[in-house]
């Protein structure tokens, strides 16, 4: 089916999110739509899943003009929408999400769930994607989930499929299996409208891209188009996607973590025995897949989450056994994965946001007295040299966008003087020119001679920022490697496979290719 | 010359607010976006539930009256009775109310003209006390339905002191003022405690708390050291340890009323001005935050809840030091709930409960003088109440009756 958008226009209040756009998507094509954060792309699908009426506009399904009063609408006219965060019920099976609004039944008002399954086994058959109807959702991972949500579209006859930051939440392996799916897809006659903020998948995926910024399309661009030029139609200047930084000033290692273990509430060591050293002035990235106990080890660290043995030590002090303030207090800086949950109180205003662990020290308080001229105007500073984009130190924080959020929790972290600063995913949905900005004050941080620890599932920006690579795999450290090592042999790292092997293997494969 | 430059207000405003101005400029005139404020924002859905409440408690008064029953029975022969009888029944009513309430115009001298005020503020006393306690939690993330038990052991202690010690005057008040905060502030102490420690839910614990409290009070009726004779009731407060009145013998308004408004600007300060407040405040919005940002949420949920107890503990002192002056077990009569609903009716904020607490304190004093002076029941009083409550439950349906917009966003044109 043929998707044509003509003219459409969204305002709220005076904003406008959707600035006349025209996009159209041929049968059986994969339409990339890309934008910054906040550039208007899930607006426009939201308008055309019938979520938000449009101001002015029309929609046209092979050359039809139609209307959507709601997403019953939408779905029943052939549009499908995997949205972001899952619309699955976690307790129910494959087969019962999938049947989930348009249940069928058979007399009496039984569940027809076998009809269902049945439906569900041939699309999976049909497009590989190894589904087990009986499954229950929460048990799947998170790949697997993503394909129940395409299942449930395709079962409803979706002809437009919408994929809304489909590979936000995937592994690199799942994002490459999803790829394979939208080609299939795709193949097989259905349109893909697929929206992103990822270069390098646009241009590996898509057959035609369409690139928004500030509510209106700035041009459309074929996949052999360079990334540089899709990364300055985004942003609107040319961005270096390379950080230039200067060869690490390596100083004495002053954080050791040695044989650090965390052991779980059912008895799994999450973190297994690991052991690094970082020196001042030198950035240490922990890459692997998400779930690999990085996210426990940062929080061991900061005194969240208690250790099992093991020590860390900071300027030969040991840190382990204090708590998070204790932590804060003796210099580090933390910026957790999860900004929304952990990073920020969503409802204070930017200026307390960006004092939320430092509010009961000087300058912003004196006993239990807050300082507001001084918070007020640390704020108006962070603003000014993070280049936070707010109404003001007075905006409540979660009305910001998600790359103005994660400015604020950096901000707050790197306006103290510093002895170690760990940073988990620092720029995890956050929009490319927002990227860069982190990175370079990332790298700034470390120049000033603090030892800097990332933890990132991206390998791009593993191989961006890091000095060292140390690869985690199911709670240990598989190895520690120069930053110039080859991404084949740290993608297998990833996968457990230990150093030396990894280096054979991936020697052996580039002589297959030649 | 040079004071031209820079605008006065710009120099003392607080941290929020300085940006917006020149934000909302774009949007349009800023009468209407003050406008917009309130009927969106808390207060002008508060009042206009008022209204409502009022509208409904009319119609009830209409429904009970026996003049305009019986001039409903021929209401097509003479409509002309039966809409004087409804207006003169709901005008009746209301004004009782507010000669009860706020002052008597038909009053012969000026003590009897202003009387009502003073019984209005009177009973707001404890109200705005307990609401302030219950709205610290509230803000804190926590529901501390224990109030009630945090009043009674306030009063329990606060009057024990009151008429077994003997103390100089004003030391004497101080020293049991203090063990009615104390008082309250371990009962609640004991929910935040089992809170943090074993993650005990504060609701369940703190109605238990209630219970207990109760029954300890009217065992403690039975004991030759609170009972005065047979009576469930104890001696009253020595003298020196009475809150002084404000307004000589003619009236029963005391001191307490100065500690409600001192407890007001307190509870203001705390959560908007001093670190604790921050933390209260960031704990209740995001724990997970709070905590990553290295606050300690066990201890703070004990804080919060001994902060809120020792609030409704103070109420329970002004009670029986101020008004009541002897313990009996009816000392809370229901005020500990009444807290709870005084703070959700001032949105949690100090100044909103402050006048939702009088409002509330008047409705009581006005209802008995309309069921005395009208035969009203008083229970409309009551149901009028619990409408407030149950509209400022539901802005969307104020809003849709009184035609308001919606807020943020979502403009759908602008009527009323």
């Amino acid at each position: 089916m043929k998707l044509e958008l003509r003219g459409i226009t969204k305002r709220f209040g005076p904003l406008v999110a959707n600035d006349h756009i025209d996009l159209v998507v041929e049968e059986g094509e994969i339409h990339a739509l890309l934008g910054e954060n906040g550039a208007g792309k899930s607006t426009l699908m939201n308008v055309l899943f019938g979520l938000y009426t449009a101001d002015e506009g029309t929609i046209l399904l092979d050359d039809e003009v139609r209307e959507f009063d709601g997403p019953g609408d939408a779905l029943r006219a052939g549009i499908g929408m995997v949205h972001q965060h899952f619309m699955l019920v976690p307790v129910f099976t494959v087969a019962e999400n999938v049947m989930l609004g348009h249940e069928e039944t058979r007399g009496a008002g039984l569940l027809d769930l076998d009809a269902a399954r049945e439906h569900v086994v041939a699309l999976s058959k049909r497009f590989g994607f190894g589904l087990d109807p009986d499954a229950v959702v929460e048990n799947l991972p998170v790949g697997v989930q993503q394909r129940v949500e395409i299942v449930k579209a395709l079962a409803r006859d979706a002809k437009v499929l919408i994929l809304d930051e489909p590979t936000a939440v995937l592994t690199p392996q799942e994002t490459d299996d999803l790829m394979e799916i939208m080609r299939q897809l795709a193949a097989s006659g259905t349109s893909i409208v697929f929206i992103t903020h990822k270069l390098r998948e646009v241009q590996e995926v898509a057959d035609r891209i369409t690139v928004i910024r500030r509510g209106a399309v700035v041009g459309t661009a074929e996949p052999t188009a360079p990334v540089g030029e899709l990364a300055d139609m985004m942003v609107g200047r040319a961005v270096s996607l390379g950080v230039d930084k200067a060869p690490p000033q390596r100083g004495e290692e002053t954080f050791h973590v040695s044989d650090l273990t965390v052991i779980d509430g059912v008895g799994n060591r999450v973190v297994d025995g690991v052991s690094f050293s970082i020196a001042q002035g030198e950035i240490l990235a922990v890459a692997g897949v998400q779930g690999n106990g990085q996210t426990e080890l940062t929080e061991a660290i900061l005194g969240v989450q208690e250790s099992a043995g093991g020590s860390i030590t900071l300027d030969g002090r040991e840190l382990r056994g204090l708590r998070p303030d204790q932590v804060l207090t003796a210099g580090v800086g933390f910026v957790p994965e999860d900004r929304t949950v952990d990073g920020l109180v969503l409802d204070f205003t930017v200026a307390e946001n960006l004092v939320l662990d430092l509010v009961s020290r000087s300058p912003y308080s004196k006993g239990v007295a807050m300082n507001l001229a001084a918070i007020r105007s640390n704020a108006d500073e962070r603003i000014d040299e993070f280049d936070i984009r707010t109404q003001g130190p007075a905006e409540e924080v979660g009305r910001l966008s998600g790359g103005n959020q994660q400015k604020v929790v950096m901000a707050r972290e790197l306006s103290r003087s510093l002895k170690l600063f760990v940073a988990s995913q620092p720029t995890r949905g956050v929009d490319v020119g927002s990227i860069e900005f982190l990175h370079k004050r990332i790298v700034a941080e470390r120049d000033a001679g603090t030892p800097v620890m990332i933890i990132s599932t991206e390998l791009d920006e593993v191989a961006e920022l890091a000095d060292r690579i140390a690869v985690m795999y199911e709670g240990t450290i598989v190895g520690i490697v120069d930053a110039d090592t080859p991404r084949e042999v740290l993608g297998l790292m990833m996968a457990g496979v230990p150093l030396e092997t990894a280096r054979e293997r991936a020697t052996q494969h580039e002589g297959d290719d030649q | 010359m040079s004071e031209t430059t820079a605008p006065p207000p710009e120099s003392q405003a607080p941290v929020p607010d300085k940006n917006l101005p020149e934000h909302t400029a774009g949007t349009g005139s800023r009468a209407s976006q003050v406008l917009r404020e309130v009927a969106t924002g808390g207060f002008g859905v508060t009042v206009l539930a008022f209204v409502l409440a009022l509208v409904v408690g009319a119609i009830l008064i209409l429904l009970v009256d026996p003049d305009v029953q019986e001039a409903a029975g021929y209401i097509f022969a003479r409509p002309s009775d039966f809409f004087g009888a409804a207006w003169s029944a709901v005008s009746d009513a209301y004004s009782a109310m507010f000669r009860g309430a706020v002052v008597n115009y038909q009053a012969t001298d000026a003590a009897g003209f202003f009387r009502p005020i003073t019984e209005t503020m009177t009973l707001a006393t404890p109200l705005i006390i307990a609401a302030l306690g219950v709205a610290v939690a509230f803000r804190a993330g926590l529901f501390n339905i224990g109030a009630q038990g945090q009043v009674i052991m306030g009063a329990t202690l606060a009057g024990f002191l009151g008429f077994t010690w003997n103390l100089p005057a004003g030391i004497h008040l101080l020293f049991c003022l203090l063990g009615g905060i104390i008082a309250g502030g371990i009962w609640a102490g004991i929910a935040g405690f089992l809170k943090a420690r074993t993650g005990a839910h504060e609701v369940i614990v703190t109605i238990m708390l209630n219970y207990i409290a109760l029954y300890l009070l009217q065992y403690l009726l039975t004991t030759s050291a609170f009972a005065t004779g047979n009576q469930p009731k104890s001696p009253s407060v020595a003298s020196s340890a009475q809150l002084p009145l404000l307004l000589g013998d003619g009236f029963r308004l005391n001191a307490g009323f100065l500690l409600a408004i001192a407890a007001a600007v307190f509870v203001w300060w705390l959560m908007t001005r001093s670190t604790i407040g921050f933390q209260f405040r960031a704990v209740g919005s995001n724990a997970h935050a709070a905590r990553t940002a290295g606050m300690n949420v066990t201890t703070t949920f004990i804080l919060v809840m001994v902060v809120s107890g020792a609030l409704a503990g103070l109420a329970g002192a002004t009670q029986v030091l101020g008004t009541e002056k002897f313990l009996t077990d009816g000392i809370a009569g229901s005020l500990g709930f009444d807290a709870i609903t005084v703070a959700l009716l001032g949105r949690s904020k100090p100044m909103g409960i402050f006048f939702a607490g009088l409002l509330y304190g008047g409705l009581n004093v006005g209802g008995r003088v309309m069921e005395v002076s009208t035969g009203t029941p008083i229970d409309i009083v009551l149901v009028i109440q619990s409408l407030v409550v149950l509209f400022i439950a539901a802005p969307p349906l104020v809003r849709a009756i009184f035609h308001l917009p919606a807020p943020r966003g979502l403009s759908k044109g602008v009527a009323a």
